[in-house]
């Protein structure tokens, strides 16, 4: 055995974006022994600038593969691409958040800490070579959003959220332990690498006490993703929890569950892929369906985009059902393009909101347009790329999608694809037509765009633009995203 | 011999407890005999040669945990609630005893038909197994880095808990 118990740069250079990310967090609750207006001001920039440092060992490490402090950590360029795709959701949550929790009178140093506590948490998802580390990332991703869910801690609603997300949280906790303990009992070991020897070597493959246990860790992880069957705490969570708060969880998230997804089930339980892509297929079938037509009848747009969140989520699945290397790198061009365009519409949302989280119907958004252009703009902009409409990035994530799953002779989930896209359209443009046909309120004061809200908007309006029109960089980054072979 | 006779004497006294914990109308008692229970158990995992976790159980369970224990029954006073009332689970009772006599053959099943595979004579453990260094140097080596991912979800957990109920900010 090796006793060594100081740990080595090498395995620090693994982990480095999100140990830098951690530290980031812990600066600013120490920063708060100062006076409190020196340590609020503070507190955006230290988060800000932890996040553009997480990007030196990214960069540092690249595509390369390595593994780190006895095979518990892997670095690859999926996860390197990963990590990328949430400190930048990092950095746009604190674009839109400073504005949102001085209005709500939510602003604390604590909000950052535990922002920032959440993305070291998605980042070492990402990273897990072993099922105890996707456990406890995802244990201190989930910690970190009960707590911002119930941030607001005045409003009865956004208690609720945080109480609804906890037990239910709990309880998906339960399944993932319980899954991992049943391959534990299949495989007799729970690394990855360790998994997958077990089922090339040893037959494990036809071992049902190690199928269940996959089947366990996949409903632990879609309940993070807010895949259907597990999606009932969406909406109400989405809805009750501050909006800035619902923005950063509707992609971090995600996008850490669907890198603990891939990771999980591509390398430990890849040779058995056939006995889950079916499983697979029939989630991200009914998860389309049912987002999108649930969503049709909101009229709430903090509902409306839980729903939407959800039938996105059905579209990444769609990729990772795939199940091959062209799907992954669907998945994180998905993820991507999706940070962009659902951080967008999220920063319109807290924009046209007011004081106390009112104005969140969809008839408030009447005549956006002659309150603020650009806003209004703007949210066609996001609304055409979730619909999936040319020249956005959401048309060509979708194309990605259907593509790798047709090269896995999957025809059936892109028609299911194709046709709730449809579905989508008509709850999308209705945002639209409100925004721009109708006339706003009387008594509906201009909205003033000011200071990093609209450097947000602004950014993820022509990123979204960007990826659609010269979508080949980014598409040429994604197809690094390879996910180490054990 | 010796060990079959700490096993069955031990075991009847765990056994005993664990009855007088849903038999016994006072909640403290309750919480007083699984304290009993718990402290029979850490002396069968000491039997099985399993050191660190007779440790753990005695701080964490009898300790820790029931502690804890105690101080929900005697904040909220049900003590004097519960032995009034009638219990208002009575109904479930039925279900309950059904329930224990299925997991009760479950496990005898499981240890007859399990029985007949060990081998005679049995194995010979390791040396040091089960001890606190062993499992400390296992800690502090390869699974350093989720001890360490441990501490840092324990401060998140703590800042979530003083954000979440402080009075004045």
């Amino acid at each position: 055995m090796n006793h060594s118990f100081v740990p080595k740069a090498a395995d620090m250079l693994v982990v480095g974006p999100e140990t830098i990310v951690a530290a980031a967090a812990m600066l600013i609750l120490l920063a708060e022994l100062m006076p409190a207006r020196i340590s609020k001001a503070a507190a955006p920039w230290i988060a800000a600038l932890g996040l553009l440092a997480s990007f030196i060992p990214m960069t540092t490490t690249g595509i390369s593969v390595r593994t780190g402090f006895s095979g518990m950590v892997v670095t690859d360029g999926f996860a390197v691409l990963m990590k990328a795709v949430l400190a930048v959701t990092g950095l746009l949550t604190i674009g839109f958040s400073t504005h949102y929790i001085k209005r709500e009178d939510l602003d604390r140093a604590e909000y950052y800490a535990l922002v920032l506590f959440a993305i070291s948490g998605m980042m070492l998802m990402a990273s897990s070579a072993n099922l105890i580390m996707v456990f406890l990332s995802l244990e201190i991703l989930s910690i970190s959003l009960y707590v911002l869910s119930g941030f607001a801690r005045t409003q009865p609603r956004s208690q609720e959220a945080s109480l609804k997300y906890f037990l239910l949280g709990s309880f998906a906790s339960a399944f993932l332990l319980y899954g991992i303990a049943l391959v534990y009992g299949g495989a007799g070991t729970i690394s990855l690498a360790g998994i997958a020897n077990a089922i090339a070597s040893e037959g494990a493959a036809r071992n049902p006490v190690l199928l269940a246990g996959a089947g366990l860790i996949a409903v632990g992880l879609g309940f993070k993703v807010a895949a259907v069957p597990f999606q009932m705490w969406t909406p109400d969570v989405y809805e009750g929890a501050p909006s800035s708060v619902t923005a950063f969880m509707s992609v971090g998230a995600k996008a850490a569950g669907f890198a603990a997804l891939a990771r999980v089930f591509l390398t430990a339980f890849g040779d058995i892929k056939v006995d889950w892509m079916p499983a697979l297929w029939a989630v991200a079938a009914l998860t389309m369906i049912v987002g999108n037509v649930v969503a049709v009848a909101q009229t709430d747009i903090k509902r409306m985009l839980a729903y939407s969140s959800i039938a996105h989520a059905g579209y990444i699945l769609v990729g990772l059902a795939a199940a091959n290397q062209a799907g992954v790198s669907a998945l994180v061009f998905y993820l991507a393009a999706y940070l962009f365009m659902n951080l967008g519409a999220w920063a319109v949302v807290i924009l046209a909101g007011r004081r106390g989280e009112a104005g969140t119907e969809i008839d408030s958004y009447n005549g956006l347009f002659w309150r603020n252009p650009g806003a209004a703009a703007a949210m066609g902009v996001f609304m055409f790329a979730l619909a999936g409409l040319p020249p956005t990035g959401g048309f060509m994530a979708k194309f990605y999608v259907f593509s790798a799953a047709l090269q896995a002779n999957m025809v059936g989930l892109v028609v299911i694809g194709a046709l709730t896209s449809l579905v989508s359209v008509y709850y999308y443009a209705r945002v639209t037509v409100v925004m721009f046909m109708r006339d706003p309120e009387p008594d509906a004061a201009p909205i003033s765009t000011r200071g990093l809200l609209g450097v947000t908007l602004a950014v993820t309006a022509a990123a979204t633009i960007y990826l659609g029109v010269l979508p080949g960089q980014l598409f040429q980054l994604a197809g690094l995203a390879q996910i180490a072979r054990p | 011999m010796g060990e079959l006779i700490a096993f069955v004497v031990l075991g009847a006294i765990a056994v005993a407890a664990g009855i007088a914990v849903v038999v016994v109308r006072n909640p403290v008692h309750s919480a007083l005999f699984l304290v009993v229970n718990f402290f029979c158990l850490a002396v069968l995992f000491l039997v099985l040669s399993a050191e660190f976790v007779a440790a753990l159980q005695v701080l964490v369970y009898a300790g820790a945990i029931m502690v804890l224990f105690l101080f929900v029954i005697m904040l909220l006073n049900v003590a004097g609630v519960f032995e009034s009332q009638r219990d208002p689970l009575r109904s479930q009772r039925g279900l309950a005893v059904c329930l224990g006599l299925g997991l009760l053959a479950e496990v005898l099943a499981i240890a007859v038909s399990g029985a007949a595979r060990l081998p005679s004579g049995g194995g010979t453990l390791p040396q040091d197994f089960g001890s606190p260094t062993l499992v400390g140097l296992l800690l502090y080596s390869q699974y350093v880095f989720p001890f360490e991912a441990v501490s840092v979800l324990l401060l998140i957990a703590m800042v979530g808990v003083v954000v979440l109920t402080k009075r004045s900010v």
